[in-house]
């Protein structure tokens, strides 16, 4: 078991490997993401009831909810495969972790362009400087950081060390700025509409987030796999194995 | 023993360096001074509305004038070849990068926190919050000048690291100008502002535990370029 363990950890840290390898998943992946997406909005915003309070223009949730939760979890993604790349110095992790940076940038600036869209209907404004709203445009700031970064040393193994570092840094400071944030908001208290996504949400209406919520983190995987495809072959151009693709 | 006479000696070259070049100590300073006397200029020098903006608007020209000074916290060593004497050199890194932080922040942020109750009277901030504000600030850009230090380091070797330095270091500044302004706001309304305070001491102790670490560490990938 240990054995098997090792050989794998071993074979997944060679690019060359994990090219073969996802080439093989990509496309019951890409089967699974299309199907899962499809019935849950159609689902969603087809079947799903009414909101009481906020008729049909609360059905962006269905979009909202699975890109904010995504742009979140995927700075963890990025730090930690920094982290793996900076322990273990793992080639694969640092082209992950460099793949899930644009990836993650994309899907917060999703969650806040939706949530603005939300917003204009629901509050009358597209925008609050609400604890939850400047957290996730403070993790923009942090994505963009990393992304600048990448792109600014010649060296690309530097770059990677680089973005990892700042990755980590980053993930260390993240409880603290949304604390901080949080605590901000409370003493201000501005005259602002609450946020009413009510926990007891009706299972007519949970049961299509639910799909639409696992649908987008294979769509997250997804990317993440075909952006990391990509570094990997612009990384390794010169080795023989890339050459040798047809 | 060893470490404390390689952590002295590094300091007082650093400070013997600034005041040899007094002006290049002397611009953030200069640029605090310039872009807070901005503030009534574009906003009202009615005293009542600057009164309700000075403690944030000190802070944010605070943080910005010791952004400008980080550039060359790591640069001018880097390009005369003395950094890597010093990563070079058999004493932990991160000593000599506390050293190094402290020299700057001797230079830079302790002037800025002398000068801000002056700012602050111009800017007409209510007596009250003349204490909050020096402690914050003297807290604050210490804050500043530790974490700055993992940011300087990284991009120490790119010829444009400007712009990219304050890109990647603001966002985990969040914090400190948070505390650090609502000390000013709270104490100005009469509240107790000592709990705040003690946030932003809380916060200025993690980062002298971590940031030397990290800025170390930061600094062997930066020098690569």
């Amino acid at each position: 078991m240990w054995q098997f363990v090792r050989e794998w950890f071993h074979r997944l840290g060679s690019p060359r490997w994990f090219y073969r390898a996802s080439s093989s998943w990509l496309p019951w992946l890409t089967i699974l993401t299309g199907g899962l997406l499809t019935v849950g909005l159609i689902w969603g915003l087809g079947f799903a009831p009414q909101d009481a309070r906020q008729g049909n223009s609360f059905r962006i949730i269905y979009i909202h909810v699975p890109v904010s939760m995504l742009a979140l979890a995927g700075y963890y993604v990025m730090a930690m495969a920094g982290a793996v790349a900076l322990i273990w110095r793992i080639k694969l992790a640092e082209m992950v972790m460099v793949a899930a940076a644009p990836l993650g940038a994309a899907l917060t600036f999703l969650a806040l362009l939706t949530g603005a869209i939300w917003g204009k209907p629901t509050w009358g404004t597209y925008w609050v400087w609400d604890a939850r709203i400047t957290s996730m445009l403070v993790l923009l700031f942090l994505y963009l950081g990393v992304i600048a970064l990448s792109h600014a040393f010649t060296s690309r193994d530097t770059a990677y060390r680089a973005c990892a570092i700042l990755g980590l840094v980053g993930t260390v400071n993240i409880p603290i700025i949304y604390k901080s944030v949080d605590w901000w908001y409370t003493l201000h208290q501005p005259a602002t509409i609450k946020f009413t996504s009510a926990p007891s949400m009706h299972p007519a209406m949970l049961k299509p987030l639910v799909v639409m919520i696992l649908g987008f983190y294979c769509f997250y995987a997804l990317v993440l796999i075909l952006n990391t495809r990509a570094e990997i072959l612009n990384r390794e151009q010169r080795t023989s194995w890339v050459k040798e693709l047809p | 023993m060893v470490c404390a006479g390689g952590f002295c000696g590094l300091l007082r070259r650093d400070l013997l360096l600034a005041l040899r070049h007094r002006s290049d100590a002397l611009n953030p300073l200069v640029f605090f001074v310039m872009t807070t006397s901005l503030v009534p200029l574009a906003i009202s020098p009615e005293a009542s509305r600057l009164a309700i903006i000075a403690p944030g608007m000190i802070w944010i020209t605070a943080l910005l004038a010791t952004l400008l000074a980080l550039d060359g916290l790591f640069q001018d060593d880097f390009s005369d070849g003395a950094l890597v004497q010093i990563i070079l050199s058999p004493m932990p890194l991160w000593v000599l990068v506390t050293a190094k932080v402290l020299a700057h922040w001797l230079v830079t942020g302790l002037p800025i926190t002398l000068l801000a109750p002056v700012l602050a009277m111009m800017l007409a901030l209510p007596e009250a919050g003349y204490v909050p504000l020096v402690v914050g600030l003297a807290l604050g850009t210490a804050c500043f000048s530790l974490i700055g230090a993992v940011g300087a380091a990284l991009t120490v070797a790119l010829r444009k690291g400007g712009v990219l330095l304050s890109l990647i270091v603001m966002p985990l500044y969040f914090p400190v100008l948070i505390f650090g302004a609502n000390a000013v706001h709270r104490a100005v309304d009469g509240l107790d502002y000592a709990p705040v305070l003690a946030l932003l001491g809380a916060f200025f102790a993690f980062a002298l535990l971590t940031s030397p670490f990290a800025a170390a560490g930061a600094l062997k990938v930066g020098i690569n370029g």
